[in-house]
């Protein structure tokens, strides 16, 4: 399925590579995409791991990125 | 400005009240307390970036942002650097105030170009008007909307008549006006009188959201230079921060002045962001598809923005692009008979007896004879009209037997001299098709039908090659003759005639395989020549509004089918593509250039601040110029 979120208040542009790259490695995870200007982060995920991706990603966001809260589109 | 920033800015001003407040303590009091109020300074204005460096750090990220800005900083206050430390955080923070100013700005000019999202339908149900969200609204329900209000979805007007300003989805600042029977497409906006209108689309297949999701997945093709800085960005940090290890080592080794050394190095550590460039690469392109797109130019990608501005070769479709793809009426030929019959009225005359005969006719070629002579057709003075399969119509006009249509059609009614008269005339010409009119059994004259040439085709060929396209070839369906005719009118190099869909792939082939050095564009109408468009180097489909085949097939998509935006779209191509250069070369170069010099000790921490956060901020001050195509 397609998971789409905002991540609210992303102001560096290669921290949106970061998390990028890192969703994009997530087991189950395929056509991961962030973009800058538009502050979005868009993935495809398999239905059965989409709960712990989400998880994964919020908690390696929030590790990273602190400033960067991530919400639902 | 947001929360965040207003906050950082009350740090920063705190901060630098203090560092002052330093200044002055070090000069009147000892450097011991100065250093302590320093300190206090330090903490207040970098709070956040020391947070951030200690979580990243404990998670082995070395090449953080945060954490070498930190060393850098700490770094300077060993070499005793007090006030420079303090400054370098304290412009180091403005600096960033200041990029996500920058940045938020251009969020902010991109949204507003894109806030053609329809709010609501009003809808009709159950004899009531509802107001819901566009996505609720079904295919075939009656929807109104009034004056000021933004067309929710794409239909078909069923009652009333109104202006509609297509400015948003065409970039065409003249409203059209519409009328009950006339299509109306999401994302304008209705101007003057209420219209009631039958959907025939639901939200996510309407017009507007196929432009929305268009532009937003644009930034997500990536052009070459994009790809360019993922990849340095990549590698430019970790050589950075390498180079000023390498420089403190091998310096204080060298020469044993180990505070000058750790000095330098700390200055290389200050450059080692990539952020202007990953920042205003992708910023520029964005602003140059917004920009774009304002204009009723939809370009699908960054990748696509780069080889429009190398497009040399231009190879456009005739009918429907250079030409309006309508039939026309073109010069009105009366016979001999017919001319000595009616005088100076023989034009007219024919005209009226065609319209009559084909007022019963839906054939485009009727619909062009019928407006061709415009007055009000009096029904009950026609009569018998029977249509001749393959030939024409037959009918009898004011008590006079009329027939319209092909020389066939003609050679079964006319007699004698006339037979001679008719062979004489071409089937078809350099004008176009013939439509034959006999009156009784005499010949009574012809008609040419033309396809029109649209009316800035030359003049928008032309500006094309201002723009930089060195060779325009003309490519059609049509017969030798008409195209010949229309290429020598709008002036192009060269054209290919007869061709089926299938010969087009192969003439555009022959076009980029004649000469490497073409970077070849195909402009059609994006309906039946979708092979050739993807075939091409770029694909340009035009007169776009309302097809969707024609959106999904091409890589750029001109909404109108007005010929001068292609010119503009390659100019806005060209624009953008060189502020993209323009950025690198500059972030690179005042990078390059400070570190260089850091390195001899010729460049201090104020210069290495600006290399960095100065920097970023005038790249994206730059981006910026991209939006304003």
């Amino acid at each position: 399925m397609k998971k789409t979120f905002i991540l609210e208040d992303l102001d560096c542009a290669h921290c949106a590579q970061k998390i990028e790259d890192k969703v994009a490695s997530f087991d189950g995870v395929s056509n991961c995409k962030v973009t800058f200007l538009t502050q979005k982060l868009v993935y495809d995920v398999e239905d059965d791991k989409a709960k712990e991706v989400e998880e994964k990603m919020r908690k390696f966001v929030k590790e990273t990125e602190p400033d960067v809260t991530v919400k639902n589109a | 400005m947001t929360k965040k920033i207003k906050k950082k800015i009350v740090r920063i001003a705190i901060g630098a009240v203090l560092m002052v407040l330093g200044i002055i303590a070090s000069k009147l009091i000892n450097e011991w307390v100065g250093l302590g109020v320093f300190i206090a300074a330090y903490v207040v204005i970098a709070y956040d970036v020391l947070k951030n460096a200690f979580v990243n750090i404990a998670h082995g990220r070395v090449f953080d942002e945060n954490f070498l800005m930190m060393i850098a900083t700490v770094g300077a206050f060993a070499c005793r650097e007090y006030i420079e430390a303090v400054a370098v955080i304290l412009f180091y923070q403005v600096g960033e105030c200041f990029q996500s100013y920058a940045v938020n700005k251009s969020r902010k000019s991109i949204r507003a170009l894109m806030s053609i999202r329809p709010d609501f339908a009003r809808v009709s149900r159950d004899g009531t008007e509802v107001e819901v969200d566009p996505s609720e609204v079904n295919i075939g329900e009656i929807i109104i909307i009034k004056p000021g209000e933004r067309v929710p979805l794409d239909g078909e007007i069923v009652e009333g008549a109104s202006s509609i300003d297509t400015a948003a989805i065409t970039g065409e600042s003249m409203p059209r006006d519409v009328q009950a029977g006339d299509k109306v497409v999401s994302g304008c906006v209705n101007t003057s009188g209420v219209i009631k209108v039958k959907t025939s689309s639901n939200f996510a297949e309407s017009t507007v959201s196929k432009v929305l999701t268009l532009v937003e997945e644009a930034s997500s093709k990536k052009a070459k230079s994009e790809q360019f800085i993922t990849v340095f960005a990549r590698y430019y940090t970790p050589i950075v921060v390498i180079s000023a290890v390498a420089l403190a080592v091998v310096g204080t080794l060298v020469t044993h002045d180990f505070r000058t050394w750790i000095y330098r190095a700390m200055t290389f550590l200050l450059i080692s962001c990539p952020c202007a460039l990953v920042i205003s690469i992708p910023l520029s392109f964005f602003g140059g598809i917004g920009g774009a797109g304002k204009k009723g130019i939809l370009i699908k990608g960054g990748n696509f923005m780069d080889t429009l501005s190398k497009v040399n070769t231009l190879v456009l479709d005739k009918t429907g692009t250079i030409t309006k793809g309508n039939f026309a009426l073109g010069k009105i030929e009366p016979s001999r008979y017919f001319s000595e019959k009616y005088g100076n009225d023989a034009e007219d005359k024919l005209i009226e007896v065609a319209a009559y005969s084909e007022s019963y006719s839906t054939h485009p070629i009727a619909l062009s004879i019928i407006g061709r002579y415009a007055k009000e057709i009096v029904k009950d003075r026609v009569e018998n009209v029977t249509e001749v399969a393959g030939k024409g119509v037959k009918a009898v006009v004011n008590g006079v037997e009329i027939a319209v249509g092909n020389k066939k059609l003609m050679l079964d009614i006319v007699e004698g001299t006339d037979i001679l008269e008719l062979d004489a005339c071409a089937d078809i010409d350099a004008g176009g098709t013939l439509v034959y009119v006999a009156e009784g059994a005499r010949y009574a004259g012809h008609m040419h039908i033309v396809d029109e040439i649209k009316d800035n085709a030359a003049e928008a060929l032309n500006s094309c090659r201002k723009a930089g396209i060195r060779n325009i070839v003309m490519l059609t369906g049509d017969n030798e003759k008409t195209a010949a005719s229309v290429a020598k009118s709008v002036e192009v190099d060269n054209f290919y005639a007869n061709l089926n869909p299938m010969d087009k792939v192969s003439s555009i082939e022959k076009i980029m395989a004649d000469d490497p050095a073409r970077v070849v564009a195909f402009v059609g109408d994006g309906i039946n020549d979708a092979p050739v468009l993807s075939r091409a180097d770029i694909g340009i489909a035009m007169g776009a509004m309302g097809s969707d085949a024609a959106i999904e097939a091409a890589d750029v998509v001109i909404m109108t089918d007005d010929l001068s935006k292609l010119s503009e779209a390659k100019k806005i191509a060209i624009k953008t593509l060189r502020i993209v250069k323009e950025n690198i070369v500059f972030a690179l170069g005042i990078k390059l250039l400070v570190l260089v010099l850091a390195a001899f000790g010729i460049a201090n921490m104020w210069a290495a601040i600006f290399a960095d956060v100065g920097v970023a901020f005038l790249a994206i001050l730059n981006a910026m110029r991209a939006l304003k195509a």
